[in-house]
């Protein structure tokens, strides 16, 4: 890899494009060896333009066109085991037919990149937005890295490769964008030249791979002997991540002015009250407390991106001082004591002497609108837990009773 | 029509579910319709004595909300899986499964060979339009080589799956290819199908305009049914030898018919000197 430099604005090409076609336009510059993917929505149209580049002789890449999701993260490690660079792409059920297997390429250490458009999921069934699928993978093995926007999701493909392929990391990532709020919306993108995605991104450098000439055994069995040692060990890289993470997005900031962070403050300096959130509805609230400030509310917004590894030390020197933190979260964890996000959060406060108050909000379960209504609604009832010294541990918002 | 002036079908539908949600020019009314005709024939009145089990994807929707029954709508692939529990719960029902290519064939391929293999009584019927047609006309193990689709754009490397051959090699009872051109024949074999005990499968040739005809350039839903019109009817007892499927060379007509044991009696045979097993 050459040193990084600025792209003149002349190279840059700016275009409309879905959260979907952001994403294929990413891979397709990220020069990848192998794509394997089985349509689902609202990812399908990664995939399609994916394909269509290939057929075009854009890419060279092979796209392997399974028989289902099992089958598609399956050959994403085979193909990732003799050094490929890999793709894939899924939602929702297609996410959790992948389960078996997104264990196995977290623990044999594949760098693969793995684009989700979050979807609820069965049943009912359900095609819309919610964290549900993702979220259930928490404990996979994967980064997670959610997005706000289709030129976050586009940046955010391109760097996820060179963090997954750090010899630091080797991890496979899922960048999560909201199924048809993102994934269908048209934005403004500013594309890179794709030299300058390869030159920033360079050759994938495998650690170890499948090679005849030198064979080894990739997942064989560990049993009482070295099994927990195997976990050790991707602990271990999980907590190497934030560091590499800001390497290649200081890298990256070089080239395009642009860098987000493990998650974005938004007007949190003074803030008493914090809203805890990502992905689309971090714009939401964004624009929600533009409109609070003008009105004299001391109200801020930390937006989280990467929810594995949860940046918990950063959080929490954020939110310390504020009197509360308001979670907004897309998904629900049956029978738990709160829902995931707020016990990331709450788990995350717990040794501080004085901790802010931490109120859950579930919202948008299988796409239900998310209007700025519902922040604001959020806000005024913290407002009134705040006087009255309790919350509930979580409630639902917008839903029947 | 029936003498209160309404269709026939309608007896066995929640009109208020209607109008279905199919496109236009869609082949799946017409596999609804024989499908009724096959149940009329064998003299229900309603669907009491039925269960229906269908998974993800267009044809899945024939069944589900639309069957005034029971109906259960389930996951991508699973239908048949479903459908087995069903059955050995309540075996004196007549579990029907209607689903499409995409689902029975593609992602739930495994189930389909293993419930023939196993010979398990459940009628499976499949609308097979050749494409993933909900999801926007991909390319699936049912797409003919060559064609094109939204991801074969230059047309498609692989050869297709001939899933009544499939179905008949892997041990069914029943096995016969229509198309949605056949009605009277389709609804004949699906009755067959009903009364036959054992794994039993109609493979019913659909069109997808929308999906399939747009991209693969085989014309509007009335050119669709002309081609299927023209296809080879097999003769009866015709040795079935391997071919792969193409446009033209797609043989209609009855493919496995034999009454070999079925499972739930199987099952029956092998513990049933253990006692009562239910």
């Amino acid at each position: 890899m050459t040193a990084v430099k600025r792209i003149p604005k002349d190279q840059i090409a700016i275009e409309g494009l879905t959260g979907d076609a952001a994403i294929a336009h990413a891979l397709k510059q990220c020069d990848l060896d192998v794509l394997a993917a089985y349509p689902i929505t609202p990812q399908t149209i990664i995939v399609e333009d994916y394909q269509k580049f290939a057929a075009n002789g854009e890419v060279h890449c092979r796209v392997i066109p399974v028989e289902s999701e099992h089958s598609a993260m399956s050959a994403c490690i085979g193909a990732s085991a003799v050094g490929a660079r890999v793709a894939t792409a899924s939602a929702s059920a297609g996410l959790a037919l992948m389960w078996e297997i997104l264990y196995c390429a977290a623990s044999m250490r594949m760098p693969i990149i793995f684009t989700v458009a979050n979807r609820a999921l069965s049943g009912p069934i359900n095609i819309h937005n919610d964290w549900s699928d993702t979220y259930g993978a928490r404990d996979s093995g994967f980064i997670q890295i959610y997005t706000q926007s289709c030129q976050e999701a586009y940046d955010t493909t391109i760097m996820a490769f060179k963090i997954a392929e750090d010899h630091k990391v080797l991890l496979p990532i899922m960048v999560c964008i909201d199924g048809f709020i993102l994934s269908h919306n048209v934005e403004r993108v500013e594309m890179l030249p794709t030299k300058a995605v390869e030159n920033f991104l360079g050759v994938r450098e495998p650690f170890i791979k499948l090679d005849p000439d030198n064979p080894i055994t990739m997942g064989p069995l560990a049993l009482t002997d070295y099994y927990f040692e195997f976990k050790e060990q991707q602990e271990r890289a999980m907590e190497a991540v934030p560091e590499v993470f800001a390497q290649v997005e200081t890298d990256f900031e070089k080239m395009t002015g642009r860098r987000y962070g493990m998650f974005e403050e938004y007007r949190t300096d003074d803030a008493e009250i914090i809203i805890f959130t990502h992905s689309t509805p971090g714009g939401t609230a964004k624009a929600t407390v533009d409109v609070l400030r003008e009105k004299g509310e001391k109200v801020g917004v930390l937006r989280l991106r990467m929810f594995r590894p949860f940046p918990t030390k950063e959080i929490v020197e954020v939110v310390k001082n504020a009197k509360a933190v308001i979670v907004f979260e897309k998904c629900r964890s049956f029978g738990a004591p709160s829902n995931p996000l707020a016990l990331e959060l709450r788990t995350a406060l717990y040794d501080l002497e004085k901790r802010p108050m931490v109120v859950d909000f579930v919202i948008g379960l299988g796409g239900r609108d998310c209007p700025p209504t519902t922040i604001v609604e959020g806000y005024e009832k913290t407002k009134e837990y705040l006087k009255k010294g309790k919350a509930p541990l979580y409630e639902t918002m917008g839903v029947r009773k | 029509m029936n003498p209160a002036g309404k269709h026939f079908a309608l007896q066995y539908l929640r009109e208020e579910t209607l109008q279905s949600p199919f496109c236009p020019g869609c082949g799946n009314g017409i596999i609804t319709n024989c499908f009724f005709k096959a149940v009329s024939d064998l003299g229900h009145d309603d669907l009491s004595k039925f269960a229906f089990v269908s998974g993800i994807g267009c044809g899945a929707w024939i069944p589900s909300p639309h069957f005034r029954a029971d109906t259960l709508h389930t996951t991508h692939g699973r239908a048949i899986a479903f459908a087995t529990g069903l059955k050995f719960a309540r075996p004196e029902l007549e579990v029907v499964v209607i689903s499409g290519d995409g689902d029975l064939a593609a992602i739930g391929g495994n189930h389909l060979i293993h419930a023939a293999r196993r010979n398990i009584d459940l009628t499976v019927i499949c609308s097979n339009n050749f494409i993933y047609g909900m999801t926007g006309g991909q390319v699936g193990p049912t797409t003919f080589y060559g064609d094109r689709t939204s991801t074969t754009p230059y047309g498609n490397p692989e050869r297709p799956f001939d899933l009544s051959r499939l179905v008949a090699a892997a041990g069914a009872n029943y096995v016969a290819r229509w198309t949605t051109a056949h009605p009277n024949q389709a609804a004949r074999s699906m009755k067959t199908a009903l009364e036959r005990k054992g794994f039993t499968f109609i493979e019913m040739v659909s069109q997808c305009p929308t999906a399939y005809g747009r991209r693969a350039k085989t014309g509007d839903s009335t050119e669709m049914l002309k081609w299927f019109k023209n296809l080879p009817v097999r003769k009866k007892g015709e040795a079935i030898e391997h071919t792969v499927p193409t446009h033209q060379g797609m043989d209609l007509g009855v493919f496995a018919d034999r009454h070999e044991p079925e499972f739930t009696e199987a099952m029956e045979q092998t513990f049933g000197q253990l006692g009562e097993i239910r």
